[in-house]
């Protein structure tokens, strides 16, 4: 592989947009609020309920400071009729103690609250008594006399009319929390509630701080005030010149109504406000987009590195690469069955065992069926294609023909706020840095090892290689079971992003061939820039003509491509390309 | 080496003899020896065997070795097709005389023009011929011309019948998406269902492959024959020689496509259906691996490995429906490692000891040398 | 070297035929055979496999009881492989070699339209278990699972009772995302809701990568207006996007997503907990809390030898659809097609939700709707079901080109696609009954 420290054109041509991306990305943009963002309060917990690996257990709202009055928080204790018809069968009775609960503030009924909407909460019925869900057992709340352990707790359920209420009440409470990011989620997650209390919000607005937590809150009050008929003109006019500065999304169908509507004035101001908000939008998804095109491209790069090795420096055209990839996915899957209290842990388990396992099936495999074969590349195909075959019957018949499941854990789930109106989901930006380690250190094997010299040996000048002392059988094992590995590695991270289950690796293997195809066989800097430009490529044209259409477009392109330059974007020189 | 050697001379007799026998027993008998549904399936296998045949005379004697072959054998497939469907006329469920039922479906008022004159037999055949060897001219000519071979080719054969299945899952496409075309009625104005229609079907199917046989036959054994394979062996010292490779490879591919897609084109009606499920790239792997296990470079293995392996695929599916997978994936593994010339160097060897027990005359090693 | 080629042909060429003709030995007729039609490799396993089992599992019931008409019952299974020309073959087999009764099978639409100008040449039975899009009726299938009206358009209701205002419709580019869309559009303008608040995807076959889409859906919700998003996104694709929805964090109290093909069995592989709250649209729920549906779910787990399989709604309608063809078959007093046919028309069978599936002239069944939210346990809780069963409808009276069909195969009218304005038989010109 010669070269490889050179990075020519298109490399550069990519390194440079990913700067200027990030760049893009991280500008800071002039005042503006998070897009509604989801429930902070769900998410917040996501983590506790989801990967175990919890903070302390318990509300996660914390107290709130200042009760708005003194006589709603009278005790500790909730009046017993309230709990009572939580405990009722019927959906209108427990609407109306989740209303109840509501106007208590004292910490139980925060607890309870957040529990419901969690699902975490639980009823005792011989008893009467609540629990909340904690790991390892369950936590007495209510009564103080109740049995410490639950003979029999059955969880309180929620319907999602009810879960929007409790997201309402918790988010209205956790404006008053001390923790900062909290009452920046809650406010913004607050411009999506249908139901607010315009007074409560504006008089948190006097004593509220922080800026970013400020400006949701006032494009509550502005929306507030459009929506009201009875409000004046003028009071509309100066929500609208309130809502110019900001970026508030949520407006946008308000806006379109008043644009549309028969006041000239304030169908001109709303139209104002409604094209800087849709440039703004515009301006949003276009990075946006540029991120999901890494994200898919980095996807296609880590299953396409492990095919880089096999097919690219080796010639063999590996059909069961993709059942590498199961291998690694199915052993997320079986260390989480190990430890399903740990479901993170068990992921990052994951890594090195897929490695293994992968590797040493890939290298029987070496050994057994493409050994005799190397003199006849094209039959290489014929032989995995049947082993593809075979591994996903063995996996339809040995685990289950059906997908399995597999946990995603709390570091990977959850969202990474980058501005405030800007966010990234943490588990695709994980997948994006991984891809590139993974492809780093692959790069220093193959460069910095022995074991990457011999291979490189092996492969330019095989008599060669022999005549000097390379053991070249062993090198070829060695090598085949390094690419089985890293597929391996790559089904782990396909396991969190699709489905775990036999047909995992037929999804991905014309596609993986496609981008070591078009980096250049045999060139491992080929198939990072070649999978990015194909994943950034594909979201590009996707808002163009849909999904369907662009993936037909990127592989008539690809074809017409290889078609003028048949040996892909980074050519290999010297004769070891021909084969 | 002459055009009939033993070897036609005895496929054609055992084509003629099989099909005589079951044209006979099924026309020539009060109560058929064979019924409808054994005729349906042994037309359908001729039809693979045509396509494994194409496939081996690009692969096996000039070393191109396509994953895309299904693409030319739905091309044609869906070539006629249409042709069917039109034919269904007012008999389909929205009783539309002129749209067929997908595109009263997908609410369009009248044909595409890519779907004129399509109820006219002739325009049908002429379709079967243009699309696929249309699609493999240019295909071919972009991909020969710039020296696109070897690995390189077999992944772009890959990525077009692809691109293709992909396509014509389209419903806007205009090809029924999914559940492509079914339902068909009569071809020419008669039953497709009588008896006598599959028979007849089945003939053509048989006529056909030996038409294909004779063609590939006479290919293989003429100057150009040789030329082809000694770009297989070695393409290099062909072109300077002074030969042009390309129009050499473009000419025969287009000429195997266009095969795959008359096998397409006579599959359809038999097997009842057409969706681009044959475009899938599993198919066409299939379709070379028959080829393989009835031995490159000999054309009668191509049409054995077809039958064998879909005749296995037929008849394990049902015997053994949870093991079947594992017994095909063995058999590709064996057959590539273990059997290099396929079933017909199997029969080589055999022959070979045959002699040699019976003290002929030494019969030739075959003295293939390939990469 | 010929010598030996010609030798291999002619050994070839005889093994087939042996091994062709000797196959279709006769077997003693003292059973009832049943075929069952589903695919057990390829990528429809995953669904199909459970299906399979299932009328297993009632064929043993049913042997245990004492048989049918005196006779033990036979099951037939055959895999079709997920290949659509398989299952036409696999269909005349069934039919012609091993001349079985009735078959229990399919679940694409592709797959079922495969087969069904074989089981009208051959007048065989089949029972089609699976929720489907409708504008289809055929002599020779009993529909057992939902047609449009009896999924789509309840889901409809349900959600605009909630205030929905806007709808995503995303689904997978085949036949029944398709229609389902397009009469879920028409019903949604008929209610007044703007063609600029519908949105629709599609999306090709096993897609996996959803950020632009879900990227879409949550601009699109974060809007102002309640948005809902009706899936058909079909089986392997529904997990990325589920996964896109939690990774963008997207909850259902936010934007709700309906799905019309995502039931208990789809859910058991995935990890739910992202997925609470968010809806499905059936006929039956495992979670429906009644005795015959304990008792079945406590049969299944034991047939099954599993504690942890589910069970589904495609798994209820086939459990209705052996019921009546035992009905019809005992009514008739034979297992002729042509007379069962003539007795299934009217009968009714207990379903697992309380109620009763009767069939309806058409060949579709009446059937209740209901609708689901998912808990992280990836069963769901019932939070809406119609009143009563709704009667199926072959053909949608909100798309213009059906408007007018219906089909009735009991006397006087015998008709699939029977045009009520022009009173005619559409297609008619087929060649009389054999």
């Amino acid at each position: 592989m010669p070269r490889l420290f050179f990075l020519n054109f298109p490399a550069r041509a990519l390194l440079l947009s990913l700067g200027l991306a990030l760049a893009l990305a991280t500008l800071p943009t002039d005042r503006g609020l998070a897009q509604a963002d989801p429930s902070p309060a769900r998410e917040s917990l996501a983590g506790v309920s989801q990967s175990g690996e919890s903070q302390v257990a318990g509300s996660p709202f914390g107290e709130p400071q200042e009760p708005p009055t003194a006589d709603l928080a009278a005790g500790t204790d909730l009046s017993a009729p309230v709990l009572a018809s939580l405990q009722s069968s019927k959906v209108g009775d427990r609407d109306a103690a989740i209303q109840e609960l509501g106007l208590d503030f004292s910490p139980l009924s925060s607890q309870i609250l957040a529990g419901l909407l969690q699902g975490r909460l639980h009823l005792d019925r011989a008893s009467g008594a609540f629990y909340l869900e904690e790991e390892g057992g369950f936590r007495l709340l209510w009564p103080e006399t109740g049995p410490s352990t639950p003979e029999n707790p059955r969880k309180v359920a929620v319907n999602n009319r009810q879960r929007e209420t409790l997201e309402g009440l918790l988010n209205s409470r956790a404006l008053r929390d001390p923790d900062l990011e909290r009452r920046r989620r809650a406010a913004a997650a607050l411009i999506g509630a249908t139901k607010v209390d315009l007074a409560l919000i504006q008089n948190l607005l006097t004593q509220e701080a922080d800026e970013r937590t400020r400006d949701s809150l006032r494009v509550i009050v502005a929306l507030g005030a459009l929506r009201d008929s009875g409000s004046p003109l003028s009071a509309k006019l100066a929500a609208l010149q309130d809502l110019e500065g900001l970026y508030a999304p949520a407006a946008q169908a308000d806006l379109k109504l008043l644009a549309q509507g028969q006041e000239p004035q304030l169908a001109q101001a709303a139209s104002r406000v409604l094209r800087r908000l849709e440039a703004r939008a515009q301006h949003l998804a276009l990075v946006e987009t540029f991120f999901f095109g890494l994200s898919l491209g980095s996807v296609l790069v880590l299953i396409a590195i492990g095919l880089a090795i096999t097919f690219g420096v080796m010639g063999v055209i590996n059909m069961a690469h993709g059942e590498m990839a199961m291998l690694g996915a199915y052993t997320v899957w079986a260390l989480q069955t190990l430890w399903p209290q740990s479901p993170g842990l068990a992921l990052l388990l994951a890594l090195p065992t897929a490695f293994v396992v992968a590797g040493l099936v890939g290298g029987a495999i070496e050994l057994t069926v493409i050994r005799p074969l190397y003199q006849r590349p094209l039959e290489t195909l014929l032989a995995t294609f049947g082993l593809s075959l075979i591994l996903q019957q063995a996996a339809r018949k040995g685990i289950s023909s059906m997908n399995v499941p597999v946990t995603t854990p709390g570091f990977m789930s959850g969202q990474w706020l980058i501005s405030s109106n800007f966010s990234l989901s943490q588990g695709r930006v994980i997948i994006i840095l991984f891809c590139l380690l993974v492809f780093a250190v692959v790069y220093l094997i193959m460069r910095k090892t022995r074991l990457g010299l011999e291979i490189r040996a092996v492969t330019q000048n095989r008599a060669m290689a022999r005549a000097l002392g390379v053991p070249s059988s062993r090198v070829d094992t060695l090598t085949f079971a390094l690419g089985s590995g890293v597929a391996g590695i790559s089904g782990v991270a396909l396991s969190q992003l699709t489905n775990v289950g036999p047909n995992l690796g037929q999804d991905y293997i014309v596609d993986s061939f496609m981008v070591v195809v078009f980096g250049g066989v045999g060139n491992l800097w080929g198939t990072l820039v070649g999978g990015l430009i194909i994943g950034l490529a594909n979201k590009f044209l996707e808002p163009l003509n849909g999904a369907m259409l662009a993936k037909i477009t990127i592989m008539v392109g690809l074809i017409l491509f290889i078609q003028r330059h048949p040996r892909g974007l980074f050519p290999q020189r010297g004769r070891v390309a021909s084969f | 080496m002459a055009v009939f050697d033993r070897g036609l001379k005895i496929f054609s007799l055992v084509l003629a003899l099989g099909v005589g026998t079951i044209i006979f027993g099924c026309l020539g008998f009060e109560r058929p020896l064979f019924s409808t549904l054994t005729v349906g399936l042994l037309g359908k296998y001729l039809c693979y065997a045509v396509l494994a045949l194409s496939i081996d005379l690009v692969w096996g004697y000039m070393g191109i070795l396509s994953l895309g072959h299904g693409a030319f054998f739905a091309l044609g497939g869906y070539a006629f097709g249409m042709y069917l469907m039109r034919q269904i006329g007012a008999q389909g469920v929205y009783g539309d005389a002129i749209l067929p039922d997908f595109m009263v479906f997908i609410g369009w008022d009248r044909l595409p023009w890519y779907w004129q004159g399509s109820e006219y037999f002739i325009v049908a055949l002429l379709l079967v011929i243009v699309a696929p060897g249309g699609l493999a001219l240019v295909f071919g000519w972009t991909a020969f011309r710039s020296r696109v071979s070897g690995v390189y080719f077999s992944i772009m054969s890959q990525a077009l019948t692809y691109a293709l299945l992909l396509a014509f899952y389209l419903n806007s496409l205009g090809f029924g998406g999914n559940n492509g075309f079914t339902d068909f009625k009569s071809i020419l104005g008669l039953d497709i269902h009588s008896p006598s229609m599959i028979v007849s079907l089945f003939g053509a199917s048989a006529l056909l492959l030996w038409l294909a046989a004779l063609a590939a036959r006479v290919l293989v054994t003429s100057r150009l024959g040789l030329v082809m394979m000694a770009i297989r062996d070695n393409e290099e010292r062909v072109r300077f020689a002074g030969y042009k490779v390309e129009n050499v490879k473009v000419a025969i591919f287009a000429f195997s496509a266009i095969l795959a897609g008359l096998g397409g084109a006579l599959y359809v009606p038999q097997a009842g259906i057409i969706n681009p499920s044959l475009f899938a790239p599993i198919f066409s792997i299939e379709m070379v691996v028959c080829v393989a296990l009835g031995g490159r470079g000999t054309l009668y293995g191509a049409i054995i490995g077809a039958f064998v392996v879909n005749y296995a695929k037929s008849r394990l599916s049902t015997a053994v429906p949870d093991l079947w997978p594992f017994l095909l994936g063995a058999l590709f593994v064996l057959v590539t490692v273990f059997g290099r010339e396929g079933a017909m160097g199997f029969g080589r060897q055999i022959g070979r000891q045959i002699g040699r027990w019976l003290g002929g005359p030494k019969l030739k090693a075959p003295e293939e040398e390939r990469a | 070297m010929i010598f030996s080629l010609g030798k291999k042909a002619i050994l070839a060429g005889a093994l087939a035929l042996i091994m062709l003709t000797g196959g279709a030995l006769a077997q003693a007729q003292d059973t009832i055979k049943v075929g069952i039609l589903h695919s057990l490799s390829g990528t429809m396993a995953i669904s199909e496999t459970t299906l399979k089992d299932s009328i297993l599992m009632l064929i043993d019931e049913q042997n245990k009881k004492g048989g049918l008409l005196g006779k033990k019952l036979e099951a037939v299974v055959v895999d079709p492989a997920s290949d659509w020309p398989m299952f036409a073959e696999k269909a005349r087999d069934l039919l012609t070699r091993d001349k079985v009764a009735v078959v229990f099978g399919c679940w694409t639409s592709v797959s079922r339209k495969s087969v069904l100008p074989v089981f009208e040449e051959f007048n065989g039975l089949l029972f089609y278990p699976v929720q489907y899009e409708g504008q289809e009726s055929s002599k020779n299938v009993i529909y057992t699972g939902a047609a449009p009206n009896q999924q789509a358009i309840p889901a409809v209701d349900y959600l605009l009772g909630e205030g929905v205002k806007r709808f995503v419709l995303v689904g997978t580019d085949y036949v029944f995302p398709r229609t389902a869309n397009k009469i879920v559009e028409a019903y949604l303008l008929k209610k007044g809701v703007a063609q600029a608040d519908i949105v629709t995807y599609y999306t090709p076959f096993s897609h996996s990568d959803w950020q632009s889409i879900v990227a879409d859906i949550k601009r699109i919700g974060g809007t102002g207006l309640k948005t809902a998003v009706i899936s058909t996104i079909n089986g392997d694709a529904n997990v990325p996007f589920y996964k896109e929805l939690a990774a963008q964090n997207i909850s259902a109290s936010n934007i709700p997503v309906m799905a019309f093909s995502v039931g208990e069995e789809e859910l058991s592989g995935v990890d739910a907990k992202p997925l609470v709250g968010h809806l499905a649209a059936w006929n039956y729920f495992q979670s429906v809390d009644n005795p015959a549906n304990a008792e079945f779910i406590k049969q299944w787990k034991a047939y099954i030898k599993d504690d942890k399989r589910v069970t589904n709604d495609p798994m209820e309608a086939s459990y209705i659809g052996f019921n009546l063809w035992v009905k019809a078959v005992e009514k008739a007093k034979t297992t002729d097609v042509d007379a069962v046919l003539k007795a299934i028309v009217g009968l009714s069978t207990p379903n697992l939700t309380g109620g009763v599936a009767k069939v309806l002239p058409n060949h579709h069944l009446t059937k209740p709707v209901l609708i689901g939210e998912i808990e992280d346990d990836g069963q769901f809780q019932v939070v809406w079901e119609t009143e009563g069963e709704v009667e199926g409808d072959a053909w949608s009276d909100y798309l213009p080109e059906s408007a007018d069909l219906i089909s009735d195969w009991t006397d006087p009218i015998n008709c699939g696609n029977y045009n009520q304005k022009t009173k005619t038989c559409l297609g008619a010109e087929k060649s009389p009954e054999k």
